[in-house]
């Protein structure tokens, strides 16, 4: 702890008076009398943070302009995007594209807007994601200054989605960051948010976001995270979004690996016609730890929420599913389904997954299940005894696994990345004329 | 073409081959026929190379190289083809996929180039119609919920584009009606030629009327008891197989 108590003092000392700096020595006493979760609390059982607890960080307020240009150039999705790049927490102007969005402007970075309005970014900050969240949520308030605010007027339509970039690179010690993103999305309003995580080989950092999010009455966001880490990045998200009246938000999650990743959820569905849709795939290789908690609160009557997940897990990796909705008492007519597949590589591989439904009404529709399995071995023989070798037959089988998820993965390079990553190199695609 | 001598083979220790020879000329049909139990699936799960099944002694020679030596996929590009009694469904594996990959992956081991995509198309075309199969089946998962005769016509289908120089077909005409029967055998049958050999296992004589073979083989207890031409069918369906048991027991 007395690293992270140094670090603070450092970070917020030259922070000017006033409500955010009070706020964030709440946020790091809320840190240090909580510490890091221990298999004993209920929501970190299958997650142990011992090993990161152990770990030295330290806070960059700069960044290797080379180093990072390298890293983006080298794992660029080359999408038709606004851009904004984030280097081990720090903004990156000479890396992010905003400059088209000046007229209306959507998103900027965090710093900036602390700057430039500090009482409306603040008035933001913590309304869903505060400090007794969660001890991850309280240390990245604490040490909250970068990220990024993301404001949509109402009845605005983004043509281009934004694209956040979290780059992680090595340095001689390794970094901690804890961005947040803030996000208001006005009545009416329609965007695509990608956020891509991205590691060098040699990198071992520790990312720490937060996202908060409001979508008022009939807003879209559409949210694709796509993280990937070496075998010694920490990695924990959690995403915190707030739905009115028939809004909705529809994610992808695609987390491909960490030493440590954990990966919070919750959307509250406050307003009649709210529907959120999660669609997420964990896939694991080595000693590979990942999580993903799901919780959606039906706090309205007439709400839907749909959850897909899948776990790929090779070698010794291990992987933990948890998804809670619930429904609270007077929402009628609700719509939850949730459906969890796992399929384990290796026979070290592991996972621990539990559903759970607390309902309190009662006229809802409510399903859950969840399966875990290895590649069918009589269809590994089917494609082997075609003349296709082993490799790309258990490639092949492996993506037809995961294809309900990524099937719906708005963005094509994204879905090749993904490919790429679960299954290797296959064959294209064939493309048929439809006759 | 194919040289199998005194071949025996374990499926869960259990000896089911026991000293099983058989040699194919190229431009041959055999049919394998007997009761149950006989070894007829052992012999074709062995030779196509499906694990579980412990060769314990003897040999097979394909086409003068050592068949027991190669991986599953290697007898595949090699030119040797097993249809699958059991056809396997894979859900999220489109059909027109797995036809072009395993195209291509015979090819590329006789270092030729991938099939252009129109040609690959216009010669999945065609063999879909000659099996009466729609262009719709393409975008189907792999057997994913095609009826039996469905799927066994898939499989004379990926014979048909793949082209292989032994083609085994395991019980292919079981669950079949007649109509899809014929489908099959007309498939079948457009394979024969000079440097092409095929290998039928079956349960029933009807299917002999369709596909005429050049000789006919009776295994029993994991040996060929009797060899014959086709007349060895109308003899086997008149008497059954006790006559010829009776010697072996």
């Amino acid at each position: 702890m007395n690293q992270y108590s140094e670090a603070f003092t450092a970070f917020n000392k030259d922070a000017e008076s006033g409500w955010l700096k009070s706020q964030r020595i709440a946020a790091f006493a809320r840190f240090e009398h909580l510490g890091f979760p221990t298999p004993n609390v209920e929501r970190w059982k299958y997650t142990d943070t011992k090993a990161l607890a152990r770990r030295n960080f330290t806070l960059k307020r700069d960044y290797d302009l080379k180093a990072a240009r390298e890293l983006l150039n080298s794992r660029d999705l080359q999408l038709d995007a606004y851009r904004l790049v984030l280097v081990n927490g720090v903004y990156a102007p000479e890396l992010s594209d905003l400059d088209a969005m000046q007229d209306a402007v959507v998103i900027e970075p965090l710093s900036e807007a602390l700057d430039k309005e500090l009482e409306l970014t603040c008035g933001m900050m913590g309304r869903l994601a505060g400090i007794d969240v969660d001890v991850f949520t309280a240390m990245n308030f604490a040490f909250a200054g970068e990220g990024a605010v993301i404001r949509l007027g109402n009845n605005q339509q983004l043509k281009k989605p934004l694209l956040l970039v979290y780059l992680s690179t090595a340095s001689e010690t390794p970094v901690m960051s804890h961005p947040r993103v803030l996000l208001a999305a006005g009545s009416n309003s329609e965007m695509q948010l990608v956020e891509y995580f991205v590691g060098a080989e040699d990198a071992g950092n520790f990312t720490n976001r937060v996202l908060e999010g409001v979508l008022e009455r009939n807003a879209q966001l559409r949210h694709t995270l796509l993280q990937s880490g070496s075998d010694n990045e920490w990695w924990v998200g959690r995403v915190q979004i707030e739905q009115k009246r028939d809004s909705r938000y529809t994610c992808h999650h695609m987390n491909l690996g960490g030493k440590l990743v954990r990966d919070d959820l919750v959307a509250d569905l406050n307003g009649e016609g709210a529907e959120s849709s999660f669609s997420g795939l964990l896939f694991g290789r080595n000693r590979q730890h990942l999580d993903i908690h799901s919780l959606v609160n039906h706090n309205a009557p007439l709400t839907n929420s749909f959850e897909n997940y899948k776990a790929i897990l090779n070698d010794r990796a291990r992987g933990v599913f948890n998804g809670k909705v619930i429904v609270k008492r007077d929402s009628q007519k609700i719509n939850a389904q949730q459906s969890n597949a796992n399929l384990l590589l290796s026979d070290q591989a592991e996972i621990d997954t539990k559903p759970e439904l607390e309902i309190y009404a009662d006229d809802v529709k409510c399903s859950h299940g969840a399966t875990t399995g290895q590649l069918d071995e009589t269809a590994l023989f089917y494609l082997r005894a075609r003349g296709i070798n082993e490799t790309l037959a258990r490639g092949l089988l492996t993506l037809a696994f995961a294809n309900e998820v990524i099937d719906q993965l708005p963005i094509p390079e994204i879905y090749r990345l993904v490919e790429t990553t679960v299954a290797g190199q296959l064959p294209q695609q064939v493309e048929l004329e439809l006759d | 073409m194919i040289e199998i001598k005194d071949l025996h083979a374990k499926v869960e220790g259990r000896e089911i081959l026991k000293g099983l020879n058989l040699t194919i000329n190229p431009g041959e049909i055999h049919a394998i026929m007997g009761p149950n139990g006989a070894g007829k699936s052992t012999l074709s799960a062995v030779l196509a190379g499906r694990e579980g099944y412990e060769v314990t002694g003897g040999s097979v020679t394909f086409e003068g190289q050592d068949l027991l030596d190669m991986e599953v996929e290697e007898r595949a590009c090699a030119g040797l083809m097993l249809a699958f009694q059991y056809p396997v469904e894979i859900p999220g594996v489109k059909n027109v996929y797995l036809l072009k990959a395993a195209l291509n992956a015979q090819r590329k081991a006789r270092g030729e180039p991938e099939i252009e995509a129109p040609a690959f198309m216009q010669l999945v075309r065609e063999k879909l119609k000659f099996m009466k199969m729609d262009n719709s089946f393409l975008h189907r998962a792999v057997n994913e919920g095609f009826s039996g005769g469905e799927k066994k016509r898939n499989e004379i289908l990926q014979m048909l584009v793949l082209e292989p120089k032994l083609a085994i077909l395991d019980e292919i005409d079981s669950g079949l009606d007649i109509d899809a029967l014929k489908v099959v055998a007309e498939g079948v049958n457009s394979l024969r030629a000079a440097n092409r050999s095929i290998l039928m296992i079956t349960h029933y004589q009807r299917l002999l009327d369709y596909i005429v073979p050049d000789f006919i083989h009776v295994l029993a207890d994991g040996q060929i008891i009797k060899s014959g031409d086709k007349s060895l069918a109308l003899e086997l369906e008149e008497k059954g197989y006790d006559w010829l048991l009776e010697g072996t027991a």
